[in-house]
């Protein structure tokens, strides 16, 4: 399919293709092995400008938007969906800054972000608050020119590897989901710790850590947007990362349905390549038509958030279910198709289907997007009455 | 420093064909990328320029669709571009090929190190970086694998031989072929495909190098290739069986027959 992407967009496409062929495959098994963090592989993806490309020119960005940060994932994400986080981590928690930061908050963090000196990552989740935002429990007390976080962060990409923390924590907890506020952490503020580095099914190059925040000083610059708007801060972050998870299960699967037309042809039974099996070629057709399907919707979703459109929630947790639900199919049919040898570790395959899985759960479980989705179908209904 | 990087743009293929009357490349239809080892010169040319300042210039000799692989070498760090174009410089050997980048090189002017890859993957001379040297009549170190200084006017490099390696110090302004093991090339950056898309490559005929005509192209080439074939490939070896004594007889026999 042909989605007229402009000269430059599909630089970008080229570039992180180069590199994900290039650079990632060819170390992707390693780092699921070892669940290092690909630090290499940021070196390479900042010497190639690409984490600037979603930020605007005036903070040393390339000035794309949603749209080329989903094409850099999926092409990242072809080759290793644990290594694509180092980049789409850094852009989920670059969000809050682009979309609610004032201009001395982007001028200060924006530029090294851009030019890949520093990675980002976003805090909300806790033990108790995940899809239920409202039950944060990490505090932020204001004490003159300062904010004391004080509070435990759980299942934080990125986390320990990053230098840019964006942080929602309560500043006056019985406003419930009113009473959060969004702050800026630097990694070597005073208070700031990590916990132990979790052990994870997939996206194991990813880094996953605690942030512990002990008496942390945060200084009130570093307050995004107004006390009380954190909720909406993080919510406004989903709209525009969700395509981003989207894109990176579109790499996944997308990965995935190569590997298995490419065994597909050499793997011989009964004297002939399995490609030549009717059952094998109809789930490959079917791979394949899902997945394109999935890379429209992420496309024209990207495009709807990089128009300025106001309400993006829906279109946004609707790329989101529906990507990651077609990776998780595409991927257990791939290693179907790849039969025992699929099974191996030996073998490439198995990994895409552990890495889709978690595309189902984060940034909100799929439950969640199916309660966003209908939401706002409801409330759409009522409007138009 | 003033560092200037030559390449060529050779057939993206190992199966090229040849012309069977002329006994040269034919390059019609086939896809066209930088030599091989031109990528670690250029690589190596920009890092030298990170370690030391200065530019890099890339040159090349080729027809004008040789323009792309000089806005690659652009992409990946390069500052300026020179493409040396002519229909006189058509069949040229590698001494008229040398000699007309040397004529290049001298407009460019100054210079303190050029560097070539050690030889390209379509000829396989490794002829032009050496008689561009002798041409400018300054030192020339082949298969370089490593430069380890460059200070006080001399370049200290390490050049690779079969056994090791030599290290070599040369005064400047000198020339380096370098080998596959010196660097790792890099990616290009979003920026550097930018500025390569726009940027303006020079183009120089014969003239604007004061190149002498008769050194030029198919008559200032004193080669004359004669034939040029793909060796016929190897036979697989014959393992003899039987025990020591037998397999000694047997081994015997086959000498004989290949030496009397």
């Amino acid at each position: 399919m042909d989605y007229l992407l402009n000269e430059q967009q599909v630089m970008i496409r080229d570039l992180a293709r180069q590199i994900a062929n290039e650079k990632i495959k060819p170390i992707a098994a390693k780092y699921d092995e070892t669940e290092e963090f690909a630090w290499e592989i940021v070196k390479v993806l900042s010497d190639s400008d690409l984490f600037g490309i979603y930020i605007p020119e005036e903070y040393g960005g390339l000035g794309g938007g949603v749209l080329e940060m989903c094409i850099v994932a999926e092409e990242l994400s072809k080759a290793c969906g644990g290594i694509a986080l180092g980049f789409a981590g850094t852009a989920l928690g670059t969000y809050p800054i682009l979309l609610y930061g004032n201009d001395e908050q982007k001028k200060r963090y924006l530029p090294d972000i851009a030019k890949g000196k520093k990675v980002a990552a976003f805090c909300i989740t806790e033990a108790e608050a995940g899809s239920d935002a409202g039950g944060i429990k990490t505090t932020a007390k204001k004490d003159g020119d300062n904010y004391i976080l004080n509070g435990t962060k759980q299942w934080i990409t990125n986390a320990g590897e990053a230098e840019v923390y964006t942080v929602i924590a309560m500043t006056d907890k019985t406003k419930g989901a009113r009473g959060a506020s969004a702050f800026i952490v630097d990694k070597n503020m005073k208070g700031v710790d990590f916990g132990k580095k979790e052990k994870k099914l997939g996206i194991r190059s990813s880094a996953t850590r605690e942030v512990i925040f002990t008496d942390c000083k945060v200084p009130k610059a570093n307050l995004i947007s107004k006390e009380g708007m954190g909720f909406i801060v993080a919510m406004k972050t989903f709209d525009n990362s969700r395509p981003g998870v989207a894109a990176q299960a579109l790499g996944i699967a997308q990965g995935a349905l190569e590997l298995a037309v490419d065994y597909s042809r050499k793997r011989v039974q009964f004297g002939q390549p399995i490609s030549s099996f009717q059952a094998v070629q109809h789930m490959m057709a079917d791979m394949a038509t899902q997945i394109e399907a999935a890379r429209a919707l992420v496309y024209a979703t990207a495009r709807m958030v990089d128009s300025g459109a106001k309400n993006i929630s829906k279109e946004s947790s609707m790329a989101k279910l529906f990507a990651s639900d077609v990776a998780m199919k595409v991927t257990v049919d791939a290693v179907q198709i790849f039969g025992g040898y699929g099974y191996m570790r030996e073998y490439p395959i198995e990994k895409y289907m552990r890495d889709a899985k978690i595309t189902q759960i984060y940034e909100g479980t799929n439950q969640v997007q199916r309660n966003v989705i209908a939401a706002n179908l409801i409330k759409e209904s009522i409007k138009e009455k | 420093m003033n560092i200037v990087v030559c390449i060529k743009q050779v057939p993206n293929t190992t199966d090229v064909k040849i012309d069977p009357v002329t006994n040269t490349l034919i390059r019609d239809g086939v896809e066209s990328v930088i030599n091989p080892f031109d990528a670690y010169a250029i690589e190596e040319g920009v890092r030298l320029k990170e370690r030391f300042g200065g530019k890099v210039t890339v040159v090349t000799m080729g027809p004008p669709q040789a323009e792309n692989a000089l806005k690659e070498a652009i992409s990946l760090g390069c500052d300026e571009a020179v493409l040396v174009s002519d229909r006189k410089f058509a069949g040229s050997d590698t001494w008229a090929t040398s000699y007309t980048l040397s004529c290049a090189i001298k407009k460019i002017g100054v210079f303190d190190v050029i560097i070539c890859g050690k030889q390209a993957s379509d000829g396989d001379t490794a002829q032009v970086g050496p008689g561009i040297s002798t041409h400018l009549d300054i030192p020339q170190v082949t298969y370089v694998k490593k430069i380890e200084d460059i200070s006080n006017s001399k370049a200290k490099v390490e050049r690779m031989t079969e056994e090791g390696y030599d290290i070599v110090e040369t005064p400047l302004p000198c020339l380096f072929t370098v080998v596959k093991e010196i660097n790792s090339p890099r990616i290009p950056s979003l920026k550097g495909m930018m500025k390569a898309k726009s940027a303006k490559i020079a183009k120089w005929n014969a003239e604007d190098i004061d190149a002498d005509p008769k050194n030029l192209g198919l008559e200032g080439s004193p080669t004359r290739v004669v034939k040029i074939f793909t060796p016929p490939p190897r036979k697989g070896g014959e393992m003899l069986k039987g025990d020591a004594a037998e397999i000694a007889e047997k081994l015997g026999e086959l000498l004989k027959d290949i030496i009397l």
